[in-house]
């Protein structure tokens, strides 16, 4: 039973130590490609809110496409079709597919971040001679920040989840070095144990990250919702 | 200073504004009373562009307000507007509620716009707030911000969209007061309201609205007083 145990010990520490040099390049993909969804989402959210209708339309075309197909198609897609004529490497690519497909569910809580903000709020800056920038950026966006950051941060660690659909390009990330672990010493449910536990740990940490940055955001003097 | 001419604001098919002619003199105080829906605010809002109008002209200290609102920034620095709901910015601070269009609108420093805000916060006798933060105002406290926050921008006319309505009772006085004090100061002012006391007390001229027309317009002694329509009549029968 002892003698068991710690070869269970040794074989779980052994995968350990082979799945933990992929670790960084999960956290690079997702950071990455978080990043791209950001600036996106945030430039479509905004688009899809302007009262130039076609831009409007176009915005709200971009989001329904991402939003409806699988990920693992986008990835595909970019990797092999655009991938061939682009010459796209399997890291750009992936980054490029997770950050686009994430970016059309950001573009929807930003707008609706900047949507949950009353009109009093854009009319009074307004009436002060703010432009329609000044007024997203000074009085809108920083109130929309207070409300967008609990679901933004659950995407993130959404995105983390689902950059393990890269490694099907052969991007070696956690899921990748977990399925070449399995296919050397065909050992399933000790490799597949592991694998689930680092993410496990990364998305654990990553969600009391977003609690304390949640508090952080709500100690401010601007308790009442109420203008 | 405001000259308004045949001015037609539609929603759908409703004319809120119907073909409404109008001029307001430098420093006169105009207030506009009616029922609720007669237009009194489509009016206002349209002064200042915050709200789009169909046809007819206005034209605010020589500013011609474009239909399509193209000149709107220009305007909006002479006019300024306190709202029924206060508007004040929640996430910023009684001082940067007030210095925040003067520094990206009018340019100023912050030394500059600072001092600003700290003299009309003297006006409206709330020094002592300059770092709460409008959730920890009562409402009287939160509109005469938002009056000092309009000042800051050196309108040369205000407008006032029912400000006291959405106030306690007790803190209507205190708002009054400082509308008292701009108007004795020559300000230009145009006022939604339905204090009849401070009509009475303070306005140059009354203009009585419904159906999105002028009905009756004149000194509010002989508005109020000894109507001379019988829609003025019924309003004020069911107000007084």
């Amino acid at each position: 039973m002892i003698e068991w145990i710690s070869k269970q010990v040794v074989l779980y520490w052994d995968i350990f130590k082979y799945l933990l040099p992929a670790v960084p390049w999960t956290i690079l993909i997702t950071v990455c490609s978080f990043a791209l969804a950001l600036v996106l989402g945030m430039i479509v959210g905004v688009l899809r809110l302007s009262r130039v209708k076609p831009v409007a339309y176009l915005a709200g075309l971009y989001i329904n496409v991402i939003r409806g197909i699988p990920l693992l198609v986008q990835i595909f897609f970019i990797y092999f079709g655009l991938g061939g004529i682009l010459n796209l490497d399997r890291f750009t690519a992936g980054v490029v597919a997770v950050g686009v497909c994430y970016s059309a569910y950001l573009a929807e809580i930003f707008r609706s971040g900047i949507e949950a903000i009353s009109v009093g709020q854009h009319e009074a800056a307004l009436s002060l001679g703010m432009t329609r920038f000044q007024t997203l950026r000074y009085v809108i966006i920083p109130q929309s920040l207070r409300i967008v950051i609990p679901p933004t941060a659950n995407e993130f660690i959404a995105s983390l989840k689902d950059s393990s659909l890269v490694s099907i390009i052969g991007m070696r990330e956690l899921t990748r070095a977990g399925r070449e672990y399995y296919s050397q010493f065909f050992v399933d449910f000790q490799t597949w144990f592991m694998v689930g536990i680092i993410y496990l740990i990364m998305t654990i940490t990553l969600s009391r990250v977003v609690k304390y940055l949640e508090k952080l955001y709500s100690v401010r003097g601007f308790g009442s919702r109420k203008a | 200073m405001i000259e308004i001419k045949n001015l037609v604001c539609r929603f759908g098919d409703m004319a809120a504004v119907d073909d409404v002619s109008y001029g307001i003199e430098k420093g006169e105080v105009v207030v506009i009373i009616g029922p609720s829906g007669s237009g009194k605010s489509t009016l206002l809002r349209c002064l200042n562009a915050l709200q789009e109008f169909q046809s007819g002209e206005i034209i605010v200290d020589g500013i011609a307000v474009d239909k399509r609102h193209r000149n709107i920034h220009d305007l909006r620095l002479e006019v300024g507007m306190v709202f029924q709901h206060f508007n004040l910015f929640p996430h910023l601070s009684v001082i940067n509620n007030i210095t925040l269009a003067q520094r990206v609108v009018r340019k100023r420093g912050r030394e500059e716009s600072e001092k600003k805000a700290e003299q009309l916060l003297g006006l409206v006798g709330l020094t002592d707030k300059a770092e709460s933060f409008p959730a920890q105002l009562s409402g009287g406290q939160k509109q005469r911000v938002a009056i000092a926050r309009a000042l800051a921008l050196d309108p040369k006319i205000m407008l006032f969209d029912e400000v006291t309505s959405a106030l306690d009772p007790e803190m209507i006085g205190e708002v009054l007061e400082v509308m008292k004090e701009l108007a004795a100061k020559g300000m230009t002012m145009v006022v939604v309201s339905h204090e009849i006391g401070f009509v009475r007390e303070m306005a140059d001229r009354v203009i009585f609205m419904d159906n999105g027309k002028i009905v009756e317009t004149g000194p509010p002694s002989a508005v109020l007083d000894s109507p001379q329509e019988k829609r003025t009549q019924d309003f004020l029968s069911k107000v007084l």
